[in-house]
């Protein structure tokens, strides 16, 4: 499998994306922003971070740069797309994913360990995850109240586009359990062909025992496949 | 009565926003564009009916919370 | 323009410093010429009144590659890797801006990181602010913790400990100190001193604005009358160009084109251009015009003295100028090449290729004002506590009103605005003794605190130094990691002042003989005067960073307890000192007295047999006992565990109050495996270590017996309460 990982300045988790990719055995290259073609790979990452410093709105600049119009491609073309974090807002600001992601509710950078639900194991991300299985991930945002219109949002619910939603250690989706104010508790969405999926936790910090626990492994291992 | 605030900073304060949003116009093409800065924008509706009044109100609204004076300014109008 | 007496004393500059500006430059010096040697002979650029009292700190040790004076310290920790660390204080921006003094605090103290050539991988912070009551101090507190998260969130470098306090004696200042770690291949360390002539001087990084120039605006509300515009004295942060010139620096510091390096922080362009000639007995020669600037009709005294953030000085070896550029101009960075060096020894600045100034450079560095102030020696006589008739309180409710008090309750409503994991080598994030963080790729890491103590520091600056180096050099060891060398952030009021003077003295006296007794050198550090009001300042206090190696990473050592029915060991004497206590000062608002003391033979010895233990793995936890005792330090091991411990008093107790949240020093608490206890007990008996066995660990109940009995998730929710509520 190969991978690209797009480089925007103020990209900051670029380094462990790519770290965490050739842990899973990824042939991955390192693509700055400022090209205009983007080598042959099965799967494109943004990464996430502050592109562009985040000014502006989140996503917003990094969402007009040069190589996102070959993002926009190749993801048209069925190639996998992963945004994390800032690349699930770049994401949403190219029109890719559908929806936007509004400040935390309590207006305050918030960095822990969440809990999340797999919703739907049959993509190309999550199969090696059980339906209901509860992750503990990272979190690191300002801005990750993902919202939509109720006409989306009813498409999310009936085709199964929503990939994890946040909830407690017992696996309860309620208002305790959301950390920045989402709707429906939503950490992850699919687009409808599902082929490009956007999520504000970093499975990438997941990988290594010494650092957390390994909850992110299978969304690579399910890449993998 | 209602009046707008308009916060920006002041005119020498750098505004690392502003300078960001420039340079990508001007890489989408927008050869003419001289400056950018950017700022923040109140609306605020007071009970009260003499206008001066009403002004000063917002002013000291501005100068005890909205506003940084130390690098910010900002320019109250009626609307 | 004739120099006025007023223009003088607005650069705050003595009529004697005048005089001897004239003498040295044998005439008048023009506004330019006056605006840098008031820049270079302030306290911040020149420690005039701290520097002959610095000098005797220990900075050496096999260890130590770099001591203070370079932008950050340097420490070796083996296989070619090195450790590049600093703090620094931003204290008075942070009380006018708290949200933009803060961040730039923070991007300040990364670039004296990378300036050397490493990559950050670390920030810490000290933060004090005044009483929660005060009006201010919740607005300070919120544009504070998020104007340091705020940059090091955005550039991408973790936060991963710090700490948090209040005293109103910082109502009218509050203290920002950040602090960076960075690391670097030993043999890619890059400093300042300038080398050659002809040399390239280049301009890195963002424009230069009217930022910061505190003389200027002043002086020129003065000559100009038709300024009314106020100009900004407040910098403001852009971490995203910040990354933008780490990214460009450290691309660049791959190959050899880089003579020397220096970041214009503090005096911008003057102390960066006149520090690298100093170091290199050489002269500069810079043409202003060239310097890119934010704004139209900046004048060269704007440029010499504007502390625009987020730009650096480079001296490049010949003909590496195109190469240097496209790496900067990939990034989106000015790179103006602004001068040369000379053999003249001088500062020469041109405009237009018009002189504006002239000055010789020894002028400006060696020969700026050293002074050696009054000082007096603390007054203790007064000290008179009598304890006796203190009326009685219930051990339980002593308790959780330390743990519920301001400076004690859980600070996860900061440290959860802080990015703790992006990097992914933090193996243990903020709330534990220390803070580890793993070198990229290798299977060692480095532990990390930073430590103050202002009360016991004004109550007994001498005792104070010394606890401060013995705290942080305990807090290392309690994750595992052996000490190996500090950076100080010294915060004290007005040095014209002898009793600060004596403070500072005192204070640096017992960071001094602790530091000595443990082989912990000052690798850098920084010296804030000045911080208080006219008429009160604040207490004195010297904030420890220290660094810690852990050769071989295991599982990561923190104070959480690990299971029931394991042994729990107070390793240290337990004598019983409440003066200046934690307990004292939340029940009774009792805050007079003298500080524990430290005797730094025991210090030693406990520090380094638990050292050991760790090394055999005989140990499941371990945690220091600082402020509050040994039951606030005991249920921290609970609180945010499913286990508690059940605690028993000892036989022959005196004062339960004395023996439960006494501050006697150099003390530990670790958490055993039953099977492990006799090789432990041996272990220490034969190195003539006092220990006690004082209680075992058990599900949900944290108890003394006898006294109370309570359910951990209610000190947990005891602990947690205050910033959710504030």
């Amino acid at each position: 499998m190969k991978s690209s990982v797009i480089v925007f300045p103020g990209s900051n988790c670029d380094r462990d994306i790519a770290l965490a990719l050739e842990k899973m055995q990824f042939k991955n290259s390192m693509v700055w922003h400022k090209e205009t073609f983007l080598p042959k790979s099965d799967l494109i990452v943004i990464p996430g971070g502050f592109s562009y410093g985040d000014y502006l709105r989140s996503g917003a600049i990094a969402g007009k740069s040069l190589i996102i119009d070959e993002v926009i491609k190749a993801a048209k073309s069925g190639c996998l797309v992963l945004g994390i974090c800032n690349g699930f807002q770049i994401l949403t600001e190219t029109g890719l994913l559908e929806g936007t992601l509004l400040r935390n509710k309590n207006l305050k950078f918030i960095n822990r360990d969440v809990n999340i639900k797999v919703l739907n194991n049959k993509t190309n991300f999550t199969s090696k995850y059980e339906i209901g299985q509860i992750l503990k991930i990272n979190i690191a945002h300002n801005e990750g109240n993902y919202f939509t219109n109720s006409k989306h949002l009813e498409q999310l619910n009936k085709e199964n586009l929503i990939a994890f939603k946040y909830c407690d250690e017992n696996g309860n989706v309620n208002n305790q359990s959301n950390p920045n104010g989402a709707i429906e508790n939503i950490a992850g969405i699919f687009n409808q062909k599902k082929n490009i999926l956007g999520m504000m936790p970093h499975p990438e910090r997941m990988i290594d025992k010494l650092i957390s626990n390994t909850d992110g492994v299978n969304l690579f291992s399910s890449l993998i496949n | 009565m209602k009046f707008s605030v308009t916060v920006t900073l002041k005119k020498d304060v750098l505004d690392p926003q502003g300078k960001v949003v420039e340079n990508t116009l001007d890489n989408l093409g927008f050869k003419n564009l001289k400056s950018i800065r950017q700022g923040k924008f109140f609306e605020i509706e007071i009970n009260e009916n003499d206008q001066e009044k009403a002004k000063n109100t917002v002013k000291e609204m501005c100068e005890k919370l909205l506003v940084n004076l130390i690098i910010e300014d900002y320019k109250i109008n009626k609307l | 323009m004739e120099i006025t007496k007023k223009i003088i004393e607005k650069h705050g500059l003595k009529e004697s410093e005048f005089k001897k500006i004239k003498k040295l430059l044998k005439r008048n010096p023009n506004l330019l010429e006056l605006g840098i040697f008031s820049a270079m002979w302030n306290e911040h650029c020149s420690y005039k009144s701290s520097r002959i009292h610095l000098k005797k700190l220990p900075t050496k040790s096999k260890n130590v590659i770099q001591g203070p004076g370079e932008n950050a310290g340097v420490i070796d920790i083996g296989d070619n890797d090195a450790i590049v660390f600093k703090i620094e204080s931003h204290n008075h921006p942070s009380y006018i801006e708290p949200y933009q003094g803060a961040a730039t605090g923070v991007g300040g103290i990364l670039r004296d990181v990378f300036t050397m050539g490493a990559r950050p991988i670390a920030l810490l912070n000290s933060i004090h602010f005044g009483s929660p009551d005060h009006y201010k101090t919740k607005s300070l507190l919120n544009g504070v913790v998020s104007g340091i998260g705020g940059y090091g969130n955005c550039i991408g470098i973790p936060t991963v400990a710090g700490e948090t306090k209040f005293n109103e004696t910082y109502n009218e200042n509050i203290l920002v100190n950040a602090m960076a770690v960075g690391h670097a291949k030993k043999n890619k360390i890059f400093y300042s001193k300038a080398k050659g002539l002809n040399k390239s001087v280049v301009y890195v990084g963002s424009k230069t604005g009217r930022d910061g120039i505190h003389g200027a605006s002043m002086a020129s509300a003065e000559f100009d009358k038709n300024t009314e515009e106020k100009k900004p004295t407040v910098q403001v942060g852009d971490p995203f160009t910040e990354k933008l010139l780490l990214e460009a620096c450290l691309e660049l510091m791959k190959d050899d084109s880089i003579i020397a390096i220096q970041d214009m922080g503090a005096a911008g362009l003057t102390s960066s251009s006149v520090e690298m000639a100093s170091k290199g007995s050489l002269g500069i020669e810079l043409d202003l015009e060239k310097v890119p600037c934010r704004e139209n009709n900046m004048t060269p005294y704007e440029m010499m003295l504007s502390e625009s953030q987020e730009r650096m000085l480079i001296i490049l070896e010949d003909g590496k100028e195109n190469y240097a550029k496209d790496i900067f101009k990939k990034w989106d960075l000015d790179f103006v090449v602004i001068g040369k060096t000379t053999d003249t020894k001088k500062l020469v600045l041109k405009y237009n290729n018009e002189i504006k100034g002239e000055i010789p450079i020894e002028a400006l560095a060696l020969n700026a004002p050293i002074y050696d102030r009054e000082w007096s020696k603390k007054d203790i006589s007064k000290i008179n506590l009598n304890l006796k008739n203190l009326k009685k309180i219930n051990l339980l409710d002593s308790l959780i009103k330390i743990l519920s008090s301001p400076n004690h309750s859980n600070k996860s409503w900061i440290t959860n605005q802080y990015d703790q994991m992006v990097m992914c080598d933090t193996l243990q994030r903020s709330g534990s003794d220390a803070a580890i963080i793993r070198i990229h790729n290798k299977d060692k890491a480095i532990a990390v605190s930073v430590d103050s103590s202002a009360n016991y520091c004004r109550s007994h600056p001498i005792s104070g130094g010394k606890q401060i180096v013995c705290e942080n050099w305990r807090n290392l060891i309690s994750v595992g990691a052996k000490p190996i060398a500090i950076t100080n952030c010294l915060n004290f009021g007005n040095p014209e002042n002898k009793e600060v003077m004596g403070e500072f003295t005192e204070c640096l006296q017992g960071i001094k003989e602790a530091c000595e007794y443990l082989e912990y050198p000052v690798v850098s550090g920084n010296v804030s005067f000045y911080n208080g009001t006219n008429k009160k300042n604040i207490y004195p206090t010297p904030v420890i960073g220290g660094v810690g190696l852990i050769s071989k990473i295991s599982k990561p050592l923190n104070h959480n307890i690990k299971s029931n029915d394991n042994h729990i060991i107070l390793v240290g004497k337990t004598f019983g000192h409440l003066e200046q206590s934690c307990f004292l000062k939340e029940n009774y608002s009792i805050i007079d007295g003298m500080p524990p003391q430290v005797n730094l033979q025991n210090e030693k010895n406990n520090g380094e047999i638990i050292l050991k233990l760790i090394g055999e793995n005989l140990i499941l936890s371990a945690h220091d006992i600082s402020s509050g005792g040994l039951l606030v330090a005991l249920s921290e091991m609970s609180i945010g565990t499913k286990f508690g411990i059940k605690i028993e008093k000892p036989k022959n107790l005196g004062s339960l109050s004395e023996y439960f949240f006494g501050e006697d020093q150099s003390r530990y608490l670790i958490e055993v495996d039953k099977n492990n206890l006799a090789s432990i007990e041996k272990i220490l008996k034969d190195n003539n270590i006092f220990f006690e066995n004082i209680g075992i660990t058990q599900n949900e109940y944290f108890e003394v017996v006898d006294e109370f009995k309570i359910k951990i998730k209610e000190l947990y929710k005891i602990n947690n309460e205050w910033y959710n509520k504030y």
